[in-house]
């Protein structure tokens, strides 16, 4: 410690201690919100580890008496979604990650190319257009939905057509590509806005020198401004990834029985009208669910912050 | 045959027109300078140059060829930008080399070609950093090293030196006038620091709201300014400019500058004046160089023409190497630059002498030199 530090901490510390009141208030709420959020998850883990009799008949804030993971087997691989002859979200699980992943990279490579146009490659009219796909971000889902359903029922009448003729659909009609076009589409507003305002700061001076040093359009894309993205593409693979993971609304409309995404197979488990409910099997295809969104901003979470605040505080 | 001409070029952004018609031309191994004050289009001519900007209309050619139309790596030109403009996610060889990569250059003849420049630049040691790891100084040199691999015909500088400190600069602006002259590259500059465009220039273009004010040598451009701008701009302290009226006696012509306290100043005209433009009567703006100002004893002992007057010292600055002087003289301050050891002392009233070989005469209309 410099002789500078110790005389700038000395009132620092007086000042703490000071304040003990505060930092209690500030601590016991902190804690408090804390516990209201975690008390549901601990309740859903522990749930999940009993025995469904123990669920039934006991304390819901109880430990497990008997440790068990079959509801978490059961869920994986026995449970009865909806009327599917299929048991288990494993297919359900596998649906939304074929969903998910090139939706989640398809939206964001789409979105920073258009960020690159829109900063770098100006073109008369270029706000007008970045208004609109702003725009974008506010219609509500419900107003596209038919729409979009008209539209998906065209493509799939021409990959019916493509099938006849080549006897390949190119993968139209298939109900996880128009998951992924869809989310997609609605994602690009998202991702472009992202990458407009983070290359808005981008020195343009970069990529004069990459047009003297010969690169091209794509070049300085790929060499020069990718690589220099990295925080907001963690924000925007973040976002992107809890925002189409997490999705209902278009998954139940767009996909139907074994084609559903992972949340609409949730729903169909938990709203079961025949038989015993098995809260156990429940909790464990719920935390199921919600494990690779967790695990997402676990993995990347530090660079979400970082690269929310990239814009506002320059260097 | 010049290796860069620039002419009528016209620059408009939407209505406004940044630069109305450029003519230069600059030789072989030239060392040009644009200057000027911020917002006077020296960087946009430069970017036209460079091809990053399109040109309204006229022509630029470069080694006889005309490159209007030619994309920025098609002009046979490298830029050294004010911020360095260093890749951030590549090494300091490959963003030297990153040129070559993109003509396809391969890979053994590319290293050869950085190892050679990295030499010449003493930045062996650094190739493997990135930028982040640099000073400035050391960026500096990367960013010339980048322009430097391409051995175009002709090198563009944007401000290269203004981020650096003043001692850091004062020694590349050494290095850059040593990279010249070992070299002979044509080199354009831009700059808004006017001693940097005397030190390193061959020819200096000064440029005001997008006009060319003058284009000649630093010389020419330091003793002969064009107009008042120039005279204004270039130099430091400025050109004292002091009003005047001219008077015919006979044969004889004098410039008259009229004083609130003390007897008016006589003048001969100066020596760079054609005497035949001046007409009894006529105000004129008598323009001296603060150096051509000096105490009586002082005073350069081959001018041909001196005048003495007396006037009081009001401000003394010493600047080590020089003492700068503010005396009153025809209700307008005037600065005389003379010795670091002089004995003068505030509320002095001193003989001064002006040095008429060094005068020039501007006319307060036009504002133009006679």
């Amino acid at each position: 410690m410099s002789a500078a530090d110790l005389v700038t901490s000395a009132p620092a510390r007086r000042h703490n201690g000071h304040s003990l009141t505060t930092r209690i208030v500030i601590y016991g709420m902190l804690g408090l919100f804390a516990f209201v959020y975690l008390v549901p998850l601990v309740v859903m883990v522990m749930t999940s580890l009993k025995p469904l009799d123990e669920v039934t008949g006991g304390n819901m804030f109880a430990l497990p008496q008997h440790l068990t993971f079959t509801p978490w087997a059961d869920a994986w691989d026995q449970a009865r979604i909806g009327v599917s002859e299929t048991r288990g979200i494993h297919g359900y699980f596998l649906n939304s990650v074929k969903m998910v992943i090139p939706a989640v990279l398809i939206s964001t490579l789409l979105g920073a190319l258009n960020g690159y146009v829109l900063t770098k490659w100006r073109f008369r009219g270029h706000k007008l257009v970045f208004g609109m796909m702003l725009f974008a971000c506010f219609i509500p889902f419900q107003s596209v939905i038919i729409p979009m359903a008209v539209i998906l029922g065209a493509l799939g009448r021409i990959g019916v057509d493509l099938a006849d003729l080549t006897g390949w659909s190119f993968g139209l009609g298939n109900a996880t590509i128009n998951l992924v076009i869809v989310h997609v589409i609605y994602g690009l507003g998202f991702t472009t806005l992202f990458f407009r305002n983070y290359y808005e700061t981008f020195p343009n001076e970069l990529v004069k020198a990459a047009m003297i040093d010969g690169a091209s359009f794509f070049q300085i894309f790929r060499r020069i401004l990718l690589p220099n993205s990295m925080p907001i593409f963690i924000v925007t693979v973040i976002y992107q990834f809890t925002n189409i993971w997490n999705d209902f609304l278009f998954g139940s409309t767009f996909a139907a029985g074994d084609t559903a995404p992972m949340t609409v197979a949730l729903n169909n488990l938990v709203n079961t009208s025949t038989g015993v409910v098995e809260y156990n099997v429940n909790m464990a295809a719920a935390i199921i669910a919600a494990a690779p969104t967790l695990l997402v901003y676990v993995v990347a979470g530090r660079y979400f912050v970082r690269g929310l605040m990239a814009g506002a505080v320059k260097g | 045959m010049a290796t860069l001409e620039i002419a009528a070029l016209r620059k408009r952004f939407g209505t406004i027109e940044v630069l109305k018609g450029i003519d230069i031309t600059l030789e072989k191994g030239g060392f040009l300078v644009l200057v000027g004050p911020s917002g006077c289009g020296k960087s946009t001519l430069l970017n036209t140059i460079a091809g990053l900007e399109q040109i309204s209309s006229g022509e630029i050619r470069i080694g006889g060829d005309v490159v209007n139309h030619l994309h920025p790596s098609k002009r046979d030109i490298a830029m050294v930008f004010q911020s360095y403009a260093l890749y951030p996610n590549m090494s300091v060889a490959e963003n030297i080399g990153f040129g070559m990569e993109m003509r396809g250059v391969p890979r053994a003849e590319r290293d050869k070609a950085v190892a050679a420049v990295a030499k010449t630049l003493q930045i062996e040691p650094l190739l493997a950093r990135r930028p982040s790891q640099l000073s400035g100084g050391q960026r500096q040199r990367v960013a010339m090293g980048r322009a430097l691999v391409r051995r175009p015909s002709i090198f563009l500088f944007d401000e290269p030196l203004s981020n650096l400190d003043a001692k850091l600069r004062v020694d590349m602006r050494v290095e850059i006038k040593r990279l010249h002259q070992t070299t002979g590259t044509t080199i354009v500059y831009v700059t808004h620091d006017q001693i940097e465009a005397m030190t390193l220039a061959t020819k200096i273009a000064v440029l005001k709201n997008g006009e060319l004010q003058q284009v000649g040598s630093p010389s020419e451009i330091y003793d002969r300014p064009a107009n008042m701008f120039v005279a204004d701009f270039m130099g430091s302290p400025a050109m004292n400019l002091l009003e005047g009226t001219v008077t015919q006696n006979g044969d004889v012509q004098r410039v008259v500058i009229a004083r609130k306290e003390g007897e008016p100043i006589l003048l001969p005209v100066p020596a760079s004046v054609d005497a035949g433009k001046l007409n009894d009567g006529a105000k004129v703006i008598f323009g001296i160089r603060p150096e051509a100002v000096n105490d009586s004893e002082s005073i350069d002992r081959n001018a041909k023409s001196v005048v003495k007057f007396d006037a009081t010292v009001e401000i003394v600055e010493p600047a080590g190497s020089d003492t700068f002087v503010v005396i009153h003289a025809a209700g307008k301050e005037l600065t005389a630059r003379m010795r670091a050891d002089a004995d003068i002392r505030r509320g002095q009233n001193h003989t001064f002498a002006f040095n008429l070989d060094k005068a020039v005469l501007f006319d307060p209309q036009t504002t133009s030199r006679i």
